[in-house]
């Protein structure tokens, strides 16, 4: 069997799963599976690229995943004069003030000669900075957020496609993934993982307090779609006879129809982004990459500048997790920062990095899709389990119902074992690196 | 009166709970910093085993509970503390012989055992989850208050009250027992010694015989030990909730790296530095700086540096401040 076939071999085999979860459940799960799938599929490739080309340990995906979403909130949503007017250009200009207070403190630190003298001034320049910016932040932020609280509050988008809001996503996480990668990339590996995932935290919880950008814990819904709703295409004659002709009712047909269009939409993005990180892979940039990966003092022995080079693709892959994100967020339509947890947004993903295959992109594509489809079947299949294993208990006995219960908390023992499983007896994933 | 009224707020408010807070993280850190010491990685699933060692002892607080076995003012759970302390050790050891133990004798890279320990943190997490739920666990009993407030105010007559909790005294106890054993243990008996031998010069070790399964052995117990007494600590102190603890990793990792990972030493005093900024940053001044300033000048203003929810930044901006600038961390740790 030579490789090309065992390959597709492994995505037909997840086709087939995903074809038997539509006649045995419904064919609208099957298609919200392969959308989180595709969704997932490009998180992977985000991390496949500063993991499995670079060697970067980045455990902070959930926390660029969530800028995504927010570039929605931001892009998409209607623009809201009264909170502009109110507010909105204070923050900017407070915001540009901390910036400000930053870049000075920096500049103090660089071209003062070292000594007690060079310190007392930047703590001067920071506590002066702190007071300015927080004296011009609160009020404002205090005008925004009282404009009528209950339904925004918020100082509201640009009031654009929202299909726009994708790219911006990309933006926004390669911006966060630039500063960062400034202060963290020249860390140890280690040291990297554990400042990625407090940054990763912390963006997390921006989001859930700045009420003022996005409604923090009070989320923001009804955000625009690329696709038509389910509604209107219910009310659309046309529509209705041409589901009627194919016999289906027009209210699955018209849920189906939304879901597929989204399907096509994110396998557009994949494909596209899996090209470009196959050609990146194939060229000689891709070479240095794994030249450095492999051995960085040899490759800076060679002239090559790893910080640069790690910088450059820290923010790529960053990048390409952002447009997961704001993909994620059109799909569910709203933006909730409660939600974000770093097992599911960023412990997962690499996951499917891992058991697909590091530093292979159809692998992590591969990985994604699988592990993404045993993340939601593997709930029903363990209540199914434990059903079978209490059959015999008696009647509303209290392990019953807790094994019953617990069934639920499977998954995250699940994805524990099968990554466990292949690093000890596949560690190069199922579809190895060439 | 005022500077003592400001004084005893700023010691109910900040100092109490934060050398509560701080012990506690140092009782992680300890078993991060002997973990990177002697196995040489970064151990993700450190959060998970504080939760399932603490779970152990909820389950056996619940027990003991039902069959009226009380410790009078204590808590129950200091009784359970040694099963659950039992139950952990099992854990660690199991998971050393099925997992860690392959690729320590493959000499694997240290980032694959921490990606190894990814798994094994899904694995307890999922095993947590399984049999206790996700939900807040209640297992305090025992007096609630070794000072309350209005004693405390009743005794001296100073408007302020003072409040220590039971919990909080018997942590500062608890964890300083724990930590003159810990020395003890390092700096006088044999194995301790050959621990600290192990973690310097690996192979200098290896030639004077010591046995480094035997080492490996006794530093997860005592990370056991060590977790355990952190995570049913915090549960008394805050509650038990099994997502709490994964969400402590963090300040644990900061305080044992802003210490020095491999030292000691540097993972208690990381501790206490990482715990005090968390709550002086987020502590609002008001009322401490309402007593000191004179008459009519009062604070209007809560003077909260950041909310109370930013408490992860502060470590966060701790530890990027220590790693850029004495990347080793306070007491020179080790760099693998």
């Amino acid at each position: 069997m030579t490789e090309t076939v065992k390959n597709t071999a492994l995505f037909l085999g997840v086709a087939v799963l995903v074809v038997i979860t539509g006649f045995m459940q419904s064919w609208n799960s099957a298609i919200l599976i392969v959308n989180m799938g595709l969704i997932s599929a490009i998180m992977a490739i985000g991390v496949n690229l500063q993991w499995g080309f670079a060697g970067l340990f980045n455990v902070g995906v959930m926390g660029f995943v969530a800028l995504g979403g927010l570039a929605v909130v931001l892009v998409a949503e209607p623009l809201s004069p009264e909170a502009w007017s109110a507010g909105g250009f204070g923050i900017v200009l407070a915001l540009l003030l901390g910036a400000a207070t930053v870049v000075a403190a920096v500049l103090v630190s660089r071209h003062m000669p070292k000594g007690r003298g060079r310190n007392l001034a930047m703590l001067a320049v920071l506590v002066l900075g702190f007071v300015l910016y927080r004296a011009v932040f609160d009020p404002n932020v205090m005008a925004v957020e009282a404009i009528n609280p209950a339904a925004a509050g918020n100082i509201g988008g640009l009031g654009l496609p929202v299909l726009l809001a994708w790219p911006a996503g990309g933006l926004l996480a390669a911006g966060a993934a630039w500063l960062i990668g400034k202060t963290a990339l020249g860390l140890r590996s280690d040291y990297l993982a554990i400042a990625t995932l407090g940054i990763a935290e912390i963006i997390i919880a921006v989001m859930k307090n700045e009420d003022w950008l996005a409604r923090g814990v009070k989320n923001v819904i009804g955000l625009p779609r690329p696709v038509p709703y389910e509604i209107d295409l219910q009310n659309d004659a046309g529509f209705v006879e041409s589901a009627a002709s194919l016999g289906i009712d027009p209210v699955t047909a018209s849920t189906l129809y939304v879901k597929l269009g989204y399907s096509v939409l994110f396998m557009v993005v994949l494909l596209v982004l899996l090209w470009m990180a196959q050609m990146a892979l194939k060229s000689p940039w891709g070479r240095m990459m794994r030249a450095i990966r492999d051995n960085e003092v040899a490759a800076e022995a060679m002239g090559k500048d790893v910080t640069r080079r790690h910088l450059q693709i820290f923010v790529l892959g960053s990048a390409v997790c952002g447009i997961a994100g704001a993909m994620m967020t059109t799909l569910d339509g709203q933006l909730t920062p409660g939600t974000y947890q770093p097992l599911r947004f960023t412990f997962l993903i690499w996951v499917m990095v891992i058991v697909g295959g590091s530093g292979n992109n159809f692998g992590a594509v591969l990985g994604a899709m699988l592990i993404w489809f045993l993340w939601v079947q593997v709930e029903p299949l363990g209540l199914f389990l434990m059903q079978v294993i209490t059959s015999g208990m008696a009647e509303g006995s209290a392990l019953k119902s807790h094994l019953i219960d617990s069934a639920a908390h499977m998954r995250l023992l699940t994805m524990g074992i099968i990554l466990l499983l292949v690093l000890r007896f596949s560690p190069r994933g199922l579809i190895p690196e060439k | 009166m005022e500077i003592l009224n400001a004084l005893v707020a700023l010691s109910n408010f900040v100092l109490i709970p934060a050398i509560a807070y701080g012990s506690q993280l140092a009782l992680g850190a300890l078993g991060v910093t002997l973990i990177y010491g002697i196995l040489r990685f970064s151990n993700f699933a450190h959060g998970d085993t504080m939760a399932f060692g603490a779970m152990i002892t909820v389950l056996v607080t619940w027990w003991m509970q039902s069959h009226g076995i009380h410790l009078g003012p204590l808590p129950t759970a200091l009784l359970a503390l040694p099963f659950g302390i039992l139950g952990c050790m099992a854990l660690v050891l199991v998971t050393d012989r099925a997992v860690y133990r392959f690729y320590r004798e493959q000499k694997a890279k240290p980032v694959i055992l921490v990606i190894v320990s990814m798994g094994v943190m899904f694995i307890m997490n999922g095993l947590v989850r399984f049999i206790i739920g996700p939900n807040d666990q209640n297992f305090a009993d025992g007096t609630r208050f070794l000072i309350s407030a209005r004693d405390f105010k009743k005794m001296t007559g100073l408007d302020e009250g003072l409040a220590i909790k039971t919990t909080q005294a018997l942590t500062v106890v608890v964890a300083v027992i724990c930590v003159a054993l810990l020395f003890w243990f390092l700096n006088r008996t044999r194995t301790g010694k050959s621990m600290r031998a192990y973690s310097d010069n690996e192979d200098l070790a290896l030639l004077s015989g010591i046995n480094p399964e035997r080492v490996v052995m006794y530093t997860w117990l005592i990370v056991a030990a060590l977790a355990t007494t952190a995570g049913v600590l915090y549960g008394l102190d805050k509650s038990f909730k099994p997502f709490v603890y994964f969400q402590l990793l963090l300040p644990i990792f900061a305080s044992a790296i802003v210490g020095g990972l491999g030292s000691p030493l540097g993972a208690i005093a990381g501790g206490f530095v990482i715990a005090f900024s968390e709550v002086t940053v987020t502590y609002a001044w008001k009322k401490v700086l309402g007593y000191l300033a004179p008459e009519g000048m009062s604070p209007d203003g809560l003077l909260q540096l950041l909310s109370t929810d930013y408490k992860f930044a502060v470590s966060f901006v701790i530890l990027l401040i220590v790693l850029l600038f004495k990347p080793t961390g306070l007491f020179k740790g080790k760099a693998v």
